[in-house]
């Protein structure tokens, strides 16, 4: 295998590994906080439901937390094994914010271990809930101190190359890079989203099969909510990753616009196929490119003239920012009438089509997740590090890669399928009116 | 003391804690499949499953810190170790995923389910043969530089008999160590039965941990002379281990106290891996990378340091904790109630 080969399954093993793991990561960093809300709501209202609410997201939360973990590991692990001269030099620069998160991970899992061992141990279900506050603390860290190392690699920074030396390094600069504010806000912001709506999408599944519990509406009610928050968030976030991309990355912005010429008053296209360098069928908004910028209509957006050709990034990653955007701006309207008709009492908010939205709505935002990694690492093409090393340079020059690969596939394979079938099995097997009964026979006895 | 000693020490300490902790696991769980195949389910599972659930995943971020800390410390072992080690560590890789992951199916998805007990305990006895090929690969004559790059000769390395040593003495110091801590967790949960059992394994796995060990050290003398030599020089350290293992045999031997037995193994390894690692010095991989040229600059060196004894200050009082809760209080260890969500 030459080495043109090893590059190109170096890049494929990643991607599949990182593809895989951000789903379990994503819900990992989200969750915790829903438990956490659930817990609070339960003892602030006192209300039963939320309790057991936040009791059985803990339960299905620890198989996703396992497959987090190992998938977690095998892309840390790979990150060396795949790219050794990235990380030979990252190591020198950014090994700060990676050593940090390993102390995150280790915070949440000695607390996650004890808050899944306690359930019944407190009196008080305030202590219990003290120990989640480490859990989602923990897991949000890791996210933060994660895409600190990813922002590095999309706006280098801490550190001077004299003569193929590394010298100058400041560790907090390369950590506190351009990029960094709204990478990290937009990841965290996003993954609580995520979590929210595939919450809401469970409670909307078990509401249309059968059940017409007061259990899932008050979930449902609630996840909605607070996804309704964080998918507003999420896109303020994302204007502001817009503005950061103009000034620091503009070859990502325009090669995601299809914006090929330096202009002011730049239009925003969305959708269309490039079909021979032509844009056909794509909606234009007037002035909105500029704005998305720049926040002025008539300001200039560098275009994909300004820079050589083997410095643009494919330009497959507009059908990707699409793909996020709309269902970014989807999930906030879908969650506002959610909210709005329920307040007002409207019948359409209870209706069978409309939960069915919602059921949609947990495995699309997962899509705009992966969506928006795949835009964010592809847009950095042709490098690894920006304007410092290239992709090509920085994999590994063994010969075994492309067996690797059939391997970890099938490892995503049996993960993947397995997780599924133990959630499902799980909570088929004692859904919450059965548990509702048996924990009220257990506190009968008690008093007995 | 020289930052990268303190970088080194810091990351070996780490190597250990995750051995250690690691054995307990791997061990237990092949205990756990072993008692299906043989119908002593009844005996072990229990004590095993509620030693190990609420630890699983502490265990595992060792060995993430360990990985991290390495590159944070020593970018250039990435090159090296990173370009040789891509089929031994992915095979290890995917044999720790099936693990965490079918830990968590059995456990809390599916209990009682046997075909993910038989994975996650053969998973747990082959983990530490592939994780053990990186220090066979340390000791040098198996990485060969082509243009530049480090190729590692596979033929070389599966036919030494060094290889093999190490993965036998892997195998049996993993059950060794699992079966000596499970014999001591159990007499502390009165589970007598499970505590005899766990006993006999522990005293039948002793004898060939010891003796693997004494035989790496004596083919070392013709595989690599010169770290033969260093290990000369930490003579009184291998005795001490030596004198501790017999230590923990005896009080086995004569049922006696199992909680020092378990100090004397910990003792006994804690000397041992620290007599070799400190032999080992100055090469990260023989005779390519020293601590020395590998290490990091010194601004990342300080602000790790930093940040490690900061991260120290959170996590020994939440270990204290999680001790505390599930391995040294009573109504825990003996099932008094269920507890878990």
């Amino acid at each position: 295998m030459g080495n043109e080969e090893a590059v190109f399954f170096s890049r494929v093993l990643t991607e599949t590994t990182l593809s895989f793991h951000i789903i379990y990561a994503t819900i990992g960093v989200g969750v915790p906080l829903m438990i956490m809300i659930a817990q609070w709501v339960g003892i602030k209202k006192n209300d039963e439901h939320y309790i057991l609410l936040a009791r059985r997201w803990a339960r299905g939360f620890i198989i996703t937390v396992a497959v987090g973990v190992v998938t977690g590991t095998a892309i840390g692990l790979q990150l060396s094994l795949l790219w050794p001269n990235f990380m030979e030099l990252a190591g020198n620069v950014i090994a700060l914010p990676l050593f940090m998160e390993t102390f995150a991970f280790f915070f949440e899992a000695i607390f996650l271990g004890i808050y899944l061992y306690t359930w019944d141990r407190f009196e008080n279900q305030k202590k219990h809930l003290l120990l989640l506050i480490p859990v989602a603390i923990g897991a949000s860290f890791s996210a933060v101190f994660i895409t600190m190392v990813n922002a590095f690699m999309n706006a280098p920074r801490g550190f001077d190359i004299v003569n193929g030396e590394l010298i100058n390094i400041n560790p907090l600069v390369a950590m506190f890079n351009p990029a960094m504010p709204t990478k990290v806000a937009h990841v965290v912001v996003t993954a609580y989203m995520t979590a929210a709506f595939v919450l809401a999408a469970i409670a909307a599944f078990r509401l249309l099969k059968g059940s017409n519990h007061e259990y899932h509406k008050k979930a449902l009610y609630l996840t909605m909510k607070i996804g309704l928050i964080f998918a507003i968030a999420t896109a303020v976030i994302g204007d502001f990753s817009g503005k950061y991309l103009a000034e620091y990355q503009p070859e990502k912005l325009a090669a995601a616009e299809w914006h090929f010429e330096t202009e002011g008053n730049a239009p925003l296209i969305m959708y269309g196929v490039l079909d021979d360098g032509e844009v056909k069928y794509a909606i234009k908004i007037p002035y909105a490119l500029s704005i998305l910028a720049h926040s002025i209509p008539s300001a200039e957006v560098i275009g994909l003239d300004q820079f050589p050709e083997d410095e643009i990034p494919p330009l497959y990653i507009h059908y990707l920012f699409d793909i996020m955007v709309t269902i970014g701006v989807w999930m906030v309207l879908l969650a506002a009438v959610f909210w709005i008709g329920t307040k007002r009492r409207w019948k359409m908010v209870t209706t069978r089509w409309f939960r069915w939205l919602i059921v949609l709505g947990g495995p699309l935002s997962i899509i705009a997740i992966e969506a928006g990694w795949w835009l964010a690492e592809v847009g950095r093409q042709p490098w690894v590090l920006r304007k410092i090393m290239r992709t090509q340079d920085a994999a590994t020059t063994s010969g075994h890669v492309d067996t690797m690969l059939v391997l970890f596939c099938l490892l995503y394979l049996i993960l993947g399928i397995g997780s599924v079938v133990i959630l499902r099995r799980m909570f088929r097997k004692n859904p919450v009116e059965q548990e509702i009964e048996d924990r009220n026979m257990e506190k009968g006895g008690d008093m007995l | 003391m020289s930052l990268e000693i303190i970088g080194i020490t810091v990351l070996w300490t780490f190597l250990f804690g995750y051995i250690l902790i690691g054995a307990i696991d791997f061990g237990a769980g092949f205990f756990n499949a072993y008692s299906l195949l043989t119908g002593k389910k009844h005996i072990l599972t229990n004590i095993i499953q509620r030693y190990l659930s609420p630890v699983w995943e502490v265990t595992n971020v060792f060995l993430v810190f360990f990985f991290v800390g390495i590159i944070g410390f020593f970018p250039k072992t990435a090159f090296y170790y990173g370009t040789t080690l891509l089929v031994p560590v992915s095979i290890g890789i995917i044999l720790l995923a099936i693990r965490g992951s079918y830990y968590a199916f059995e456990t809390y998805g599916s209990r009682g389910h046997k075909g993910y007990s038989f994975m996650y305990g053969l998973s747990g006895l082959l983990l530490p043969a592939s994780l053990s090929i990186v220090l066979t690969i340390s000791e040098g004559g198996f990485v060969e530089m082509v243009d530049g790059n480090p190729v590692l000769d596979y033929w070389l390395l599966f036919t030494s008999p060094l290889t093999w040593s190490i993965v036998v003495l892997s195998i049996a110091a993993t059950l060794y160590i699992s079966a000596v801590f499970l014999t001591w967790y159990a007499n502390k949960a009165r589970y007598f039965e499970a505590a005899n059992l766990l006993r006999k394994y522990a005293l039948i796995w002793a004898l060939p941990t010891i003796i693997t060990a004494g035989g790496i050290i004596f083919e070392l003398r013709r595989h690599n002379p010169e770290h033969y030599a260093n290990i000369q020089n930490f003579w009184p350290m291998f005795l001490i281990s030596f004198i501790m293992f017999i230590g923990t045999v005896w009080l086995l031997w004569i049922r006696r106290n199992y909680g020092l037995a378990f100090i004397l193994l910990a003792g006994q390894f804690i000397f041992a891996f620290f007599g070799y690692g400190a032999s080992h010095y100055p090469y990260l991989l023989y005779p390519y990378l020293t601590i020395y040229d590998s290490f990091t600059n010194p601004a990342m060196a300080i602000s790790l340091i930093v940040v490690f004894i900061m991260g120290l200050g959170l996590l020994i009082p939440s270990l204290y904790l999680l001790m505390r809760l599930f391995l040294f209080d009573k109504d825990y260890v003996r099932g008094k109630s269920k507890h878990h969500a």
